[in-house]
């Protein structure tokens, strides 16, 4: 075929396109992600129990915090890395920010803390409960900001992997807050830290295979 | 010259084809593959292809320009968006046929931009590629693609909906730009 044959055959009855499609696929894959994660919470593990024992409302403002802020900085980096670029953003490295002030607040707690208390204050009670809910509340977020990438043209697999499992992640683990029983703050440096990191890690590994295009 | 200087006027075309203007999305596509052609064919003599492999190349990287234009955000430049496409087809070519992005030296000469126009015939045969897609899509392709109806004419002689026919020509295209794809790299 010569190629311009092709052109003619692109460019015969050519249908305008609409701006913004993209970004309200993204946000459409956020909500249905974060919905999904939320219901699937309340299906296995439930909401936690606000009689039984006395809630804090100041932790879970914490680990929302953390979360959210994860979020709102990997939808804001998706909306670029779903459209072509030569290099990804080198906004990328930000998502480490929420990181690093939970792990900070986390070292303070424990300088502060009694360090006969340390032991509890790292392992909570439930921490394997968190271990498992995590990436599991992270897998419909995850295959839903897939399919919105998809709808774009990324080109750096493996970073848009790496940031659609970073907000998986954060989603599952936002969903997991509002069970979540541990209330401490090198708890949550640690374990959800580690287990969003982890959603990341294998969202880049999986990016190359899924994102193809 | 450099692809650079090319900028605003690619960058008003596009504007235009995404309006619906099919002239400029022509002069565009004609141009961007002038570009194009000299980028691939720059690249894959380094590694021992010829130019039909850029004319394969270059048919792939046009085609997905077109199926991912609602990728282009208007606020942005124009250029880094197409060459982010060509090469990124590019990199997935190496790829698909086991070579190393690594065996090639970045060369700025290759950014200068003379606009081959020498064609090449593509290893592709369109009319093969029509017949591996469903008929429906198959048939709307033809009709507004290359017979150049009207989508409402199209609807008519074929019984479908307007918005049937535009979703098959679109779908038709995703499948088109996937097996011209697969056939680039074999």
């Amino acid at each position: 075929m010569k190629t311009d044959q092709l052109i003619d055959l692109l460019s015969t009855n050519v249908e305008p396109v609409k701006s913004g499609h993209l970004k309200k696929t993204l946000a459409f894959a956020l909500l249905i992600g974060g919905v999904a994660a939320f219901c699937v919470m309340l299906t296995t593990v439930g909401m936690r129990s606000q009689a039984s024992d006395k809630l804090d409302p100041s932790y879970l403002v914490l680990k929302l915090l953390f979360t959210i802020s994860l979020v709102a900085l990997g939808a804001m980096l998706l909306t670029r890395l779903m459209r072509p670029s030569q290099s990804g953003p080198k906004q990328s490295t930000l998502v480490i920010l929420p990181f690093l002030m939970i792990a900070g607040a986390g070292m303070i707690a424990l300088i502060f803390g009694e360090p006969m208390a340390w032991g509890r204050m790292l392992f909570g009670m439930h921490w394997v409960t968190c271990l498992l809910c995590i990436p599991l509340f992270a897998v419909l977020p995850f295959a839903a900001l897939i399919w919105a990438l998809r709808q774009g043209a990324p080109t750096n697999l493996t970073q848009a992997g790496a940031i659609a499992g970073l907000v998986a992640g954060a989603l599952g683990a936002t969903a997991y807050a509002f069970h979540c029983p541990d209330d401490s703050v090198p708890y949550i440096a640690i374990w959800y830290g580690t287990l969003v990191g982890l959603c990341g890690l294998i969202g880049a590994i999986l990016g190359p295979r899924l994102l193809r295009w | 010259m450099n692809v650079a200087a090319n900028e605003p006027e690619l960058r008003e075309l596009m504007i235009r084809a995404l309006d619906g203007d099919a002239a400029s999305y022509r002069t565009l596509l004609e141009r961007l593959s002038g570009q194009l052609r000299t980028f691939f064919k720059a690249r894959l003599n380094r590694i021992g292809r010829g130019p039909v492999e850029a004319e394969d190349l270059l048919q792939e990287t046009l085609i997905a320009i077109h199926t991912r234009r609602h990728t282009y955000d208007r606020s942005q430049l124009f250029t880094p968006w197409a060459y982010a496409i060509a090469r990124y087809k590019f990199l997935d070519y190496l790829r698909r046929t086991k070579l190393s992005a690594a065996d090639i030296p970045i060369d700025q000469a290759e950014l200068m931009v003379r606009g081959d126009t020498v064609q090449t015939e593509s290893s592709m045969d369109l009319e093969k590629l029509l017949q591996e897609i469903s008929p429906k899509e198959r048939q709307a392709i033809r009709y507004v693609k290359l017979d150049g109806l009207s989508v409402r004419e199209a609807a008519a002689r074929s019984g479908m909906s307007e918005s049937a026919v535009k979703v098959s020509v679109h779908r038709g295209l995703k499948a088109l730009a996937r097996l011209i794809g697969k056939e680039a790299g074999s």
